[in-house]
């Protein structure tokens, strides 16, 4: 394999894990937040305890988030050294701002806020937890900014050969900014509730800690449902967004290879024939592709191969279609986990206000505990659609993935560093589940039990002085 | 008056250096839980007494990093691509490190505490060998083509006698650093093993010091561009070194541990002053130095940074400062230990 691809699965290889912990820490800061507020402004010992307890797992998969993120800033240097150069100018800007603004702040407080239980009032103690995950949020705003860029490239020029940032702002009120933040923040809040309702609905099938989990389990489902159906909304307006910045990406995602006519149907499934650019046993509803995109019932969506036309017009020869099977599919991916999320979160909702939590469906409790993972699966697909739709742009009509190469490493090079990434991330995931099942199986009252059994007396005294 | 570009290589050194400082005692600690610590106690007091704020120090090289992208995207480029396997071994440890403060006490078993304890170790001695091996290379010169692209050989370009000698020191001084650190935060017999240890080391790390900074003498240029200033600043290297050694005789730990630390910004300060007005020194040709005006980005970008990074910075020096005192109360053993 050659270095272009090897550098390429390494990246996407390394940003996928790093993405499935990001919404995680986002989404728990945030819940817990919310829980410590209600230990302060209640004074219920038992938010204290939600706060701890999610907190434990929060912290565990905080960990992994920080240490893999370190990572994402060093590998476009490293592996994409010609990209950097070329959009450095603008790029590093929002990287340099999410380091100073998010990251010193995140770090900062975690220390005080894990650290800080004994040393800190209530309030500032509780201030501590907001101000991480407020600094969880920026960072993903900055982050966002600098992958906007290279969805929708604005606010530069270029000159001397490469793109110069000219207006600041430009980048930071980027239409495409303004859609794919809220609707990753809105996916994070709910992988963070769907976690806490999922290991929630798991307890309170053991029936163990009933009250702590079905508490915990209306909280995380009321903010579950909240958000699942927010990210729904924003991803229709990012639908109708797509149409109009990268029409290409919304071919591909369609599979649509000629125009579609007027008004336009929706492909809900379909064999992809990339090679001879059709498709065969296609599902279709419809209408439906042309509310997705104009949100009315008409309205015609240019095809792959008309674009391709166009594109080759405008940036010379070459293959401007993305890889059609995966922008496709993942698209679906996405979809039908939102739409399952939103159903769940639902129930959820009416189960709780129903007061049926406790007797209420084991299938639905069951199937709860399985939905953890779909944030992490939808939101994964969401990004293999964004990027890869994206391709063969780095920087959408300015530069292409494989330009922007480092020229001076070697495939051997990366072919070590590949290895020794997947080999290490592999094995701090099978230690993060071995210890988030721990977590869990002790439950919120562990430390009591642990401290009484305790043989070092200190412990104990200790553990009686942090209840007095 | 400074210029944008001029600024901006300042702010760089200065974060590197806050880096060094900072994340230089974490790196000491972390060695020192193989070298000091006899229980398993001892390792988790050393690990509490920097647990609040090793992240927070860490992510001063996120932000030299980050820095270096937005305001000299060439710089970023060539240095992150051509040390390439450098870098992935420091993720390496760094990945590891992070990750093993958070989990060693997670667990209460030996066989679990021992392999992060390695873990925190090869963690700790890593990144500082390594950075001390780029920095040394940095002021060396590099073979770095018309194109700003470096293509160095590992063993010989960015291996070599110097450049360990580099990193060794760096070690070395980081270790001592982080012993003297101790001794602000543990207490009793721990802390007068960490002040005799430290005592002890004074000595190894003034020949490695001596020795590396006689062979920048001879191997590098920078006394030839810079004689002047470099001159001033060995001296005042010289001296806290001298003060350290004085004060961790009176056991004025504080004065102790500061005297290292000025040795740690002097030691970067060297490095940034040598390198001015380059950022890299080719060594195929001069003409390819990459410098802070060919480096750099544009005026806009400079300027749009400079007014973000000024507003933003009191405000991170300001809370950083605060969890410092917040925890200024020593680690002791019969307290609550979180890591």
């Amino acid at each position: 394999m050659d270095v272009i691809m090897l550098s390429r699965i390494q990246f996407a290889a390394t940003t996928i894990f790093h993405f499935f912990f990001v919404p995680v820490s986002i989404g728990l800061a945030f819940t817990i937040a919310i829980m410590e507020t209600m230990y302060v402004v209640k004074g219920k010992e038992e938010y204290k305890r939600m706060a701890k307890f999610w907190g434990k797992l929060f912290l565990i998969n905080f960990a992994i988030g920080v240490v893999t993120g370190i990572l994402q800033e060093f590998q476009f240097g490293m592996n994409w050294s010609a990209y950097s150069r070329f959009v450095g100018d603008v790029f590093g800007a929002p990287l340099a701002v999410e380091a100073l603004l998010a990251f010193f702040m995140e770090s900062t407080f975690i220390g005080l806020w894990i650290f800080g239980w004994e040393r800190l009032s209530k309030k500032v103690h509780a201030l501590c937890i907001w101000l991480v995950a407020i600094g969880t949020i920026l960072s993903a705003f900055w982050i966002l900014a600098a992958n906007s860029f290279m969805q929708r490239p604005v606010g530069f020029t270029i000159n001397n050969g490469r793109a110069e940032m000219n207006d600041f702002l430009a980048l930071i009120t980027n239409g495409q900014l303004l859609l794919e933040f809220p609707h990753t923040i809105l996916a994070a809040f709910m992988t963070g509730a769907f976690l806490i309702a999922g290991v929630s609905a798991y307890k309170l099938l053991k029936k163990q800690d009933v009250p702590f989990f079905k508490k915990s389990f209306v909280i995380a489902t009321v903010i579950g449902l909240v958000s699942s159906i927010g990210v729904a909304l924003v991803g229709h307006q990012q639908a109708q967004y797509l149409v109009k910045t990268q029409p290409m990406k919304m071919a591909a995602t369609e599979a649509l290879w000629e125009n579609s006519g007027d008004p336009a149907s929706w492909t809900v499934t379909a064999f992809i024939d990339t090679e001879n650019q059709r498709n065969t046993g296609e599902f279709q509803i419809p209408y439906l592709l042309s509310f997705l995109s104009y949100s009315k019932f008409s309205g015609e969506v240019q095809g792959m191969k008309e674009l391709q036309a166009q594109y080759e017009q405008q940036y010379g020869p070459g293959d401007y279609i993305p890889p059609v099977r995966t922008t496709f599919w993942s698209f679906r991916i996405m979809v039908a986990s939102g739409t399952l999320l939103i159903l769940l979160s639902m129930y959820g909702v009416y189960l709780a206000a129903r007061k049926k939590l406790e007797n209420g469906n084991k299938w639905f409790m069951r199937l709860m505990v399985f939905a953890i993972s779909l944030p992490i699966i939808a939101n994964t697909s969401g990004w293999i659609m964004t990027e890869i739709g994206r391709q063969p742009w780095t920087v959408f009509g300015l530069m292409t993935t494989a330009d922007g190469v480092s020229p001076s490493v070697t495939a051997g090079q990366v072919l070590f560093s590949l290895i020794a990434f997947v080999a290490i991330y592999a094995i701090l995931a099978v230690v993060m589940a071995y210890l988030f099942i721990r977590v869990i199986q002790k439950g919120p009252y562990a430390a009591e039990t642990q401290a009484e059994t305790s043989s070092d007396p200190f412990d104990k005294e200790e553990y009686r002085h942090a209840i007095s | 008056m400074l210029s944008l570009n001029e600024l901006w290589f300042v702010l760089v050194a200065v974060l590197f250096t806050g880096f060094f400082f900072l994340e230089g005692f974490d790196f000491g600690i972390g060695m020192s839980t193989g070298i000091l610590a006899k229980t398993d106690t001892e390792r988790r007091v050393l690990i509490n007494s920097i647990g609040p704020f090793w992240d927070a120090n860490e992510v001063w090289l996120l932000t030299a990093g980050g820095a270096m992208f937005a305001a000299f995207p060439n710089w970023y480029a060539t240095l992150f691509s051509g040390f390439y396997t450098p870098l992935v071994l420091l993720l390496l440890a760094l990945i590891g490190r992070g990750v093993a403060f958070e989990y060693r006490g997670k667990v209460e078993k030996a066989s679990w505490k021992k392999t992060w304890d390695i873990v925190i170790l090869l963690g700790s001695l890593l990144p500082p060998l390594l950075l001390g091996v780029v920095f040394a290379d940095l002021i060396q010169g590099l073979p770095i083509d018309r194109a700003m692209e470096m293509k160095a050989s590992f063993f010989g370009d960015i291996v070599n006698f110097y450049s360990v000698v580099g990193g060794l020191t760096m070690v070395v001084l980081c270790l001592v650093h982080g012993l003297l650190f101790a001794t602000l935060r543990v207490t009793g017999d721990l802390q007068a093993r960490a002040r005799r240890m430290a005592r002890s080391l004074m000595v190894p790390l003034a020949v490695l010091v001596v020795a590396f900074f006689t062979l920048t003498y001879f191997n590098t240029g920078i006394f030839e561009a810079h004689g002047g200033i470099l001159v001033g600043v060995l001296a005042a290297l010289a001296i806290a070194f001298v003060l350290a050694v004085v004060f961790s005789g009176k056991q004025k730990d504080g004065w102790a541990f500061g005297m290292t630390g000025a040795v740690i910004a002097m030691t970067i300060a060297t490095f940034f002053i040598g390198l001015f007005p380059n950022v890299m020194i080719s060594s195929i040709d001069a003409a390819f130095n990459l410098t802070v005006d060919n480096a750099a980005s544009g005026h806009y970008s400079l300027k749009v940074m400079t007014i973000v990074a000024l507003s933003l910075l009191p405000f991170v020096l300001g809370y950083q400062i605060w969890s410092y005192f917040v925890f200024h109360k020593r680690v002791h053993e019969k307290g609550h230990l979180e890591y």
